[in-house]
């Protein structure tokens, strides 16, 4: 059994939430006293049955609102699989929300409203979507309760969603005629819309296979720790811990170490009581080399054979996630993996209108802003290309200032 | 090309691993929280599995309620004697002492919300900038929302329109001198999920967690251990029942739960089949649906 950590973005009339809930409910996800409590609230939907976006919507605020204002983390496990859901907000003002849910995502769940079609908000969820690199995604046609369960209706709106798809170079899209209402599709094939072939919703996230682990070549530990024990028995023990990014170090592979370029041999890996022969992505171990090099937190092993870039001059696009607009005339700290160094947005190449996908030039970069930008970082960072190597293509910026979070950085190319 | 198996609960382990590391490597004293209950009892070997064969790179942090389980404290002490780290106990009651807190009255009496002032203290008097916790986002709603790294004010205050982004794995771990961060490596985790870890991993528990007999009352519709704790009165009847805890915590506020289930398959089997959900069984949150948001922004764990 693995994990399949899938993202939702819908507007608030959507039924998104109504589409998680259904998919606890129908999953016997909900247990007794949470049922309990929904049961006891006044919200309910206009036929009596209860509101099963309550489910998802967790702060005060947003049961005061009743619209979902952050990001919130909704688990369930099948037989099949276990499933970890990042819930967003679908409003424009909440799009570094959906930006966040969607960068641990595998898949990503399009909802559209059936009596709608492909809509403004539609094109703004695709597009993070394809700019945060996830390479599965489902459109779900929701409410087709409220068209007659027709077909035209379902064929009308694939239509125009693959010229979308196409222009945002998704690939793998999948389409699912649903009701979060009725519990149509969600996970029992419903028998209001016979002309419909494919798979229920939950049948179809059981078996996709998200490739969950990286298999490329590009093997990459950012060192997090140096375990140097210094005890009389462990006198020279020196160990690097980390977790592998991606790609796969072996016993007696060459390695280099960034920045400072030493090289070396796997001479060892560690992991608690045992002493594998290989280290692959999504493991957190621990790697010994064969010379004495040094190395602290913040230097990144690699595999000798496929480096990584270097650069201290990145194009990348940014999303903008503070209140406080850019400023390009101070200094922010870039935190890739393990490494901080200072930075300072040294251009703005172009903003992307997301309802659109027009560009355009600009000078600001305001909150939820997103674009293209040339990055200039104090030390230089040993990065892969977003799309070649995520866990080690994306960065965040901290303003100083203040230490929030207030950016999210794709790399795309290093400047020559 | 090598081929490997890392299932779901591999992929959990890593994870939090590479929290705890990110920990130890970002924050100059940080502190493991340590309540004795089986989450934290999963930190401590996620921890042992990150730093051996070093030393953690943090104490263990006991907020002491003095209304314990007998039990928890005899697992606490053997097991920091087994691992040979530190631990600092904060105590509920020399708070009390002290005249900062006030011991609630009434039938309903708990220590449960006085341990927010004894960690507050505990944290201001070692200075820690970071403490681990063993809350998951599958315990309750609010949590549902908090980051992994979550900030805390200087008043220990959580404010949930103001979280940090969080994206990839990437964590942001800067704060402001009084500022500290809370830390939940186990996030992604949910209750069975926890189950079955200590059961792939044979880690020992406090016998609590298994059925036996013990005498309780039932209060609000739930079984509490009848103990001098509890403030209970002639209405309440002391009956010999067949229990164990799905938490432990303070011994006025945990809820048992009727079990035969004395071995941990049977605790899993039972959670795969339970209609009540963990919390469930902790008065402390029936208070009002918002009880737990509440409390977390006045800093509780």
């Amino acid at each position: 059994m693995n994990i399949l950590k899938f993202f939702t973005a819908g507007s608030v009339d959507d039924g998104k939430s109504t589409l998680i809930g259904r998919l606890l409910y129908d999953t016997d996800s909900i247990l007794a006293d949470q049922l309990e409590a929904l049961q006891s609230s006044n919200r309910k939907n206009d036929d009596g049955t209860i509101d099963l976006a309550i489910l998802t919507d967790g702060l005060r605020a947003e049961r005061e609102q009743g619209i979902t204002i952050d990001v919130a983390y909704k688990y369930f496990q099948t037989e099949k699989r276990k499933f970890i859901i990042a819930d967003t907000p679908g409003h424009i003002q909440y799009t570094r929300n959906m930006v966040t849910g969607a960068s641990t995502a595998n898949l990503a769940i399009i909802l559209i409203d059936a009596r709608n079609g492909v809509v403004e908000q539609t094109i703004r969820h695709s597009y993070i979507v394809s700019l945060l690199g996830i390479k599965h995604v489902v459109v779900c046609i929701n409410k087709m309760d409220m068209v007659d369960y027709s077909e035209t209706v379902y064929s009308a709106i694939i239509e125009k969603y693959k010229v979308l798809a196409q222009q945002l170079k998704l690939v793998d899209v999948t389409y699912i005629p649903v009701s979060a209402l009725k519990g149509d599709n969600i996970v029992q094939n419903s028998g209001n819309m016979d002309w419909y072939e494919g798979e229920s919703l939950l049948h179809f996230l059981e078996k996709v296979d998200t490739d969950n682990l990286d298999k490329s070549q590009l093997a990459r530990m950012p060192v997090q720790w140096v375990i140097r024990p210094q005890t009389e028995a462990l006198h020279d023990y020196r160990g690097y811990a980390g977790r592998v990014l991606s790609g796969t170090f072996n016993l007696n592979d060459k390695v280099t170490v960034l920045p400072s370029g030493a090289s070396s041999t796997v001479e060892k890996i560690e992991f608690f009581d045992q002493t594998p022969d290989a280290a692959h992505a999504g493991q957190s171990v621990i790697i010994h080399l064969k010379d004495d090099v040094d190395i602290s937190r913040g230097d990144t092993i690699v595999n000798a054979s496929a480096l990584p870039q270097e650069s201290k001059l990145i194009e990348a696009d940014l999303c903008w996630m503070d209140g406080r607009a850019l400023d390009t005339s101070i200094m922010y700290n870039i935190q890739h993996n393990s490494k901080i160094t200072r930075c300072k947005i040294s251009e703005i190449l172009h903003k992307v209108d997301i309802n659109t996908l027009e560009k355009h030039a600009a000078d600001e970069f305001k909150l939820n802003d997103i674009g293209r930008v040339i990055i200039k970082t104090a030390d230089a960072l040993a990065f892969d290309l977003y799309d070649d190597n995520r866990a080690n293509g994306s960065a965040i910026l901290v303003d100083t200032r203040t230490n929030l979070t207030v950016g999210a950085l794709m790399f795309r190319a290093a400047v020559e | 090309m090598s081929t490997y198996n890392f299932d779901y609960l591999d992929e959990l382990e890593a994870e939090a691993i590479h929290i705890l590391r990110e920990v130890a490597g970002q924050f100059e004293k940080p502190a493991l929280l340590f309540s004795g209950g089986k989450d934290s009892i999963t930190l401590v070997r996620l921890a042992e599995k990150a730093f051996r064969p070093g030393k953690f790179p943090f104490p263990l942090v006991h907020i002491d309620t003095g209304h314990n389980f007998e039990e928890t404290i005899t697992y606490r002490d053997q097991m920091v004697e087994r691992i040979g780290e530190k631990l600092i106990i904060g105590s509920v009651q020399e708070s009390i002492d002290q005249g900062k807190v006030v011991e609630q009255t009434g039938k309903n009496a708990s220590r449960n919300a006085l341990q927010t002032v004894t960690l507050l203290d505990t944290i201001a008097k070692y200075q820690f900038d970071a403490c681990i916790g063993g809350a998951r986002r599958d315990e309750e709603k609010a949590r549902a929302k908090e980051r992994i790294f979550s900030v805390r004010d200087e008043f220990g205050q959580w404010d949930p329109k103001r979280q940090r982004p969080e994206l990839w794995n990437i964590y942001n771990g800067k704060i402001h001198k009084g500022e500290n961060i809370r830390v939940f490596p186990i996030s992604n985790w949910t209750e069975l999920d926890v189950w079955n870890y200590i059961r792939r991993e044979k880690i020992d528990l406090p016998s609590i967690y298994f059925s036996h007999e013990r005498d309780c009352i039932t209060r609000n519709g739930q079984l509490m251990a009848a103990s001098p704790f509890l403030n209970m009165d002639d209405e309440d009847v002391v009956e010999r029942k067949q229990v164990r805890f799905r938490t432990v915590g303070d011994m006025s506020c945990t809820a048992a739960v009727e079990s035969d289930a004395t071995l941990i398959d049977d605790i899993i089997s039972e959670i795969s089949a339970s209609k009540i959900s963990e919390r469930g069984a902790r008065m402390d949150d029936k208070v009002s649906e918002a009880a737990m948001e509440d409390r977390k922004k006045g800093g509780y764990f």
